[in-house]
């Protein structure tokens, strides 16, 4: 869900730099002082489980993540992806200095998705069987956003980017089901072993309440 | 991280000066919109790339990741871009608007990589944060970043602990349910110990008397050769947008 450097138009940089400037301000509020640790030490994990290689058919994709970390994080996923690519960016020296308004925002942005979208259906839906599916449409929807979003960069980038952007989305489609599912199990495991973590928020349901 | 066999010269420029000129000069390669000014920046980035002679190896890796995304491009882009057609591959027709779009991108990206990796090249975390925090980053922001490179590879530490054992008990990735299923778990299971760990640091910090208070612990001296190396770079800079304007025709 990268987008290389040099790529974007301006005006798509700019808006993107804005709009992730905004997120980031309004997700570094929401976060306190006592969070801190927990919100970055959860982004480490999150940056190495999207170093892990899932086989899908005959290749092997990287997991995004974006939907899990909204579901666990909330708007402090907005910050903490913004680290992560600093920190990609900086220490890893992928560059990324430019386009890390938009891709905070893209990825950003479905994660406080994916994170709303957990809740609602957390609320009407309580139970073990409103769990799974509350995880894995936070999981698919995590995908869908950012590939979506991408794709717009790109689209309003330049109408040649069109076909690009196109068959970026489509390529995203098996990686929703994959990233779905496994959100599902993980979700599932943590509120077996550490429903707290899944409390995120003052109004979140508490999973295994009902238990 | 960092290879001290073979220092770079940029290594003693202050990490404040080579970030905000690092910053400043892949903003204007990002805007650029003409093939001069892209092509400098690249020269550019070539040319530092002498002094400050990063590790070939991993340089070659992170070229190849940030090029599959230009290698996508310029297997699309040329031949969907509406414009003059220029050649003709059996059914396909490469565009010039199209090839002109792929081959900027293509200059824009690798300017830009080689500027970082050649200006930023083995700053470690702790002095980044410590440069961007006097750079004006927000203090939580910092605060993250510092937290996240510090156990990155504790946590990488632990993942690998975590695959060694399902090794051991004879998994197997493959394609199907039981592969993600594990996966899913391990991934669970990483972040509930992350979420452990959060919590005995956290403790300990205010054992310590944290407050969330930022104190930079750094030596940052800025020096001459600090004020000459920046000068430098933001005149390249200015070059850079002034052949922008005056270097060739827009697109």
């Amino acid at each position: 869900m990268h987008i290389a450097e040099g790529v974007l138009s301006p005006a798509v940089l700019g808006a993107g730099a804005l709009l992730g400037a905004a997120g980031v301000a309004w997700g570094l509020r929401r976060m306190d002082g006592g969070r801190i640790m927990e919100v970055g030490i959860l982004s480490a994990a999150f940056f190495v489980g999207s170093l892990i290689h899932v086989p899908i058919g005959v290749t092997s994709a990287h997991l995004l993540l974006t939907g899990l970390l909204g579901v666990l994080l909330g708007w402090a996923a907005v910050p903490a992806i913004l680290a992560a690519l600093l920190l990609q960016g900086l220490l890893f020296q992928y560059g990324g200095l430019t386009t890390l308004g938009v891709n905070t925002f893209t990825m950003g942005s479905s994660a406080v998705l994916a994170w709303y979208a957990w809740r609602g259906i957390r609320r009407i839906w309580p139970g073990r069987t409103g769990q799974k599916v509350a995880a894995f449409c936070g999981g698919a929807l995590g995908v869908a956003i950012a590939a979506l979003l991408t794709a717009l960069a790109l689209a309003f980038t330049d109408e040649g980017f069109l076909t690009a952007a196109k068959i970026l989305l489509a390529a995203h489609l098996p990686v929703m089901a994959a990233e779905g599912f496994i959100t599902m199990v993980t979700v599932g495991f943590i509120a077996r072993v550490r429903p707290e973590m899944l409390a995120t928020g003052t109004s979140a349901p508490r999973p295994g309440k009902e238990e | 991280m960092s290879d001290r066999s073979r220092p770079s010269p940029f290594q003693g420029i202050d990490p404040r000066a080579r970030l905000a000129s690092a910053a400043l000069l892949s903003v204007c390669v990002a805007i650029a919109q003409t093939l001069p000014a892209c092509l400098f920046g690249l020269g550019l980035g070539c040319a530092l790339l002498v002094p400050a002679r990063p590790p070939l190896g991993r340089s070659l890796r992170r070229a190849g990741a940030v090029n599959l995304f230009v290698l996508f491009l310029w297997c699309v882009v040329p031949w969907t871009t509406p414009g003059e057609a220029v050649w003709n591959a059996g059914p396909l027709t490469a565009t010039d608007a199209g090839l002109r779009l792929a081959l900027l991108a293509a200059l824009k990206a690798n300017a830009i990589f080689l500027l970082f990796l050649s200006l930023t090249a083995e700053m470690d975390v702790s002095a980044m944060g410590h440069a961007l925090r006097r750079l004006g980053c927000p203090q939580r922001l910092v605060w993250l970043l510092l937290f996240m490179g510090r156990y990155i590879h504790v946590l990488g530490a632990e993942w690998q602990a975590l695959i060694t054992a399902a090794r051991l008990r004879c998994f197997q990735p493959r394609s199907d349910a039981h592969t993600w299923r594990t996966l899913a778990t391990l991934l669970g299971l990483l972040l509930v110990r992350g979420h452990d760990r959060a919590r005995r640091v956290h403790e300990a910090l205010l054992l310590r008397g944290f407050t969330g208070a930022f104190r930079p612990l750094d030596d940052f001296r800025w020096r001459p050769r600090d004020t000459a190396v920046t000068l430098a770079l933001f005149c390249c800079a200015a070059l850079l947008i002034w052949l922008e304007f005056h270097g060739g025709p827009h697109a």
